[in-house]
């Protein structure tokens, strides 16, 4: 019966102070955990910055390559390769992502919707060469040539899953009550997920949408044997294209010192695209009337 | 407020339940339910939480369908069609009959535009005739001297009872024959309360209100009939008058004496 007695004031107090300092260790801990989670974007941003900025100059951006030894060339078709072919992804990637992540959201409990569910996300485990090889046994084996399209494809696929999981997930964000709003003033069920809906959850799809972009900006292995990469100047879809990632790769592993300060300008630029594509992000996150959250802002 | 020239009486809206009993899966929520809602007034669904209340008001606008186990059997008629017909088109249905639920659920758009959403979706696009919409609904609604001067603001910053106010006025925008409302004021404090309640007093003389509340004073004071439900089953449906001075049945006096639920 003992056991079952009160604790004393002087335990009570004691237990109290144990408990706190608990408290505060765990603090510095998760403190020092946080920290050391931004340290190596910081050690890259800073060591690219040094290697980087050495050869940034207006003609970097305006200049093709050049050959080794020839001084002052610069990734022009690359930046410009680069955009082309995120534009073909999205154009793929987006509304295929969309209507399967509504899709999901909306009949989310169905066999079908299972079985996409898995197969969506065993895509997005798949890794990127693999994704290079079917779009080269797919479009460029039959057409005989590489391609800025079978790139753009390769892309594409890699960025569906990212885009149906996130459209999925800010969809099923949107309250149900909302929905049965909509519902209850006469909107079938297609308008009441398009206009509705979808339009509440559109902030938050758009910002993935753009994550996903930022992420495919950067991807070489699937690039390798579609988009090809070239130093030459050229928009056609038809065609070999550049690529920053290629061109990083290229010029990181070649024999040349010239060269591979280049390597290092191109990943400063690369960085500097999809940091801007993650601020544009950002910005459209805040949309005009408020989170998809409702609610009332006091009484 | 302004009643409608055009329907001086209320003609539309009457309401009959027939045998109307629901499953979810396995479970029985409503048992041969049989009820006559007449036109205009106020019809009160009380009773202890899980009696089927709020399934019996949303089988009137449908909004049970698609729910998952889902079964139905009986019929509901409004103006005589039965509304699970399958002639009958759900969305069209839920324009006349139009529904406010527990917590005020504006879309994160201008006051404006939350009114006028029906509307557009019926295709009224002319500015004018929209904003005219707008302020007769909002007046009907007893919000138009409140947001006047703030319609293109969001909805959401709205106050709690005012966005449930800008809901009715949303539901009354399609001008429907029926208005269904689940606990309108549970989630409002008492102020917003006696607004809402003044405001469906008012109301009753053009649309056919059925409220669902938990709150047995509250169904005295709006109501002109009441009906009490038990366990799936109608026990009780008379003047509200009536029902609370002198209930025919024991359990319903048992229940508005506070002995359960």
């Amino acid at each position: 019966m003992s056991a079952l007695a009160a604790p004393s004031r002087v335990q009570r107090t004691e237990r109290m102070a144990r408990r706190r300092r608990m408290g505060s260790f765990m603090t510095v801990v998760v403190w020092c955990a946080a920290l050391l989670s931004v340290v190596p974007l910081i050690l890259i941003a800073a060591h690219l910055i040094i290697g980087g900025a050495r050869v940034l100059s207006p003609t970097f951006f305006t200049a093709l390559p050049a050959p080794p030894g020839v001084s002052g060339g610069g990734v022009a078709n690359g930046v410009a390769g680069t955009l082309v072919l995120l534009g073909i992804a999205s154009v793929i990637g987006m509304p295929i992502g969309l209507g399967a992540g509504l899709y999901l959201a909306e009949h989310g409990r169905t066999r079908l919707a299972t079985i996409v569910r898995y197969l969506s996300d065993v895509l997005s485990g798949l890794p990127s060469i693999v994704v290079g090889i079917f779009a080269w046994e797919l479009i460029v084996r039959p057409s005989g040539q590489f391609s800025a399209l079978a790139g753009g494809f390769a892309l594409g696929m890699i960025m569906i899953p990212l885009v149906a999981r996130a459209t999925e997930e800010m969809v099923r964000l949107v309250p149900v009550a909302l929905r049965e709003a909509a519902l209850a003033l006469g909107f079938t069920r297609w308008r009441s997920s398009l206009q509705i809906v979808l339009r509440t959850a559109l902030p938050g799809i758009v910002t993935a949408a753009l994550v996903a972009v930022a992420r495919v900006a950067g991807e070489t292995a699937p690039l390798l044997f579609t988009a090809f990469g070239t130093p030459f100047w050229s928009l056609r879809l038809d065609r070999p294209i550049a690529a920053l990632p290629l061109q990083i790769y290229n010029y990181a592993t070649s024999p040349y010192d010239d060269w591979r300060a280049q390597a290092w300008g191109g990943a400063l630029v690369l960085i500097a695209l999809v940091l801007v594509i993650s601020i544009i992000a950002r910005r459209v996150t805040r949309s005009r009337f408020g989170a998809a959250t409702g609610g009332a802002r006091g009484d | 407020m302004l009643p409608d020239p055009s329907r001086s009486a209320v003609q539309h809206g009457l309401v009959d339940v027939e045998q109307w009993s629901v499953w979810f899966g396995a479970t029985a929520a409503l048992s041969e339910v049989s009820l006559r809602i007449t036109p205009g007034g106020v019809t009160a669904l009380i009773g202890p939480s899980g009696c089927g209340k709020s399934t019996l008001l949303r089988s009137i606008n449908r909004m049970n369908d698609g729910a998952a186990g889902l079964r139905h059997a009986g019929h509901i008629r409004l103006d005589g069609a039965d509304i699970y017909a399958p002639s009958t088109d759900s969305s069209v249905l839920r324009q006349r009959v139009g529904m406010v639920f527990q917590r005020s659920n504006p879309f994160p758009k201008s006051v404006l535009d939350n009114v006028t959403y029906g509307a557009r979706l019926n295709g009224m696009t002319d500015r004018r005739e929209l904003e005219a919409l707008a302020e007769r609904s909002l007046r009907r609604a007893a919000l138009w001297d409140e947001v006047k001067d703030r319609l293109g603001q969001s909805a959401l910053r709205l106050s709690g009872g005012q966005q449930q106010r800008l809901c009715i006025a949303r539901a009354l925008a399609n001008d429907p024959d029926v208005l269904l409302l689940d606990e309108p004021a549970s989630a409002l404090d008492p102020v917003a309360t006696l607004r809402i309640e003044e405001l469906l007093y008012d109301l009753r003389r053009d649309v056919t209100i059925v409220i669902v509340t938990h709150n047995l004073q509250q169904a005295a004071r709006v109501s002109d009939r009441t009906a009490f439900l038990l366990a799936g089953r109608l026990i009780e449906c008379d003047d509200t008058a009536r029902l609370f001075t002198s209930p025919r049945e024991p359990r319903t006096e048992a229940y508005i004496t506070g002995r359960f639920g």
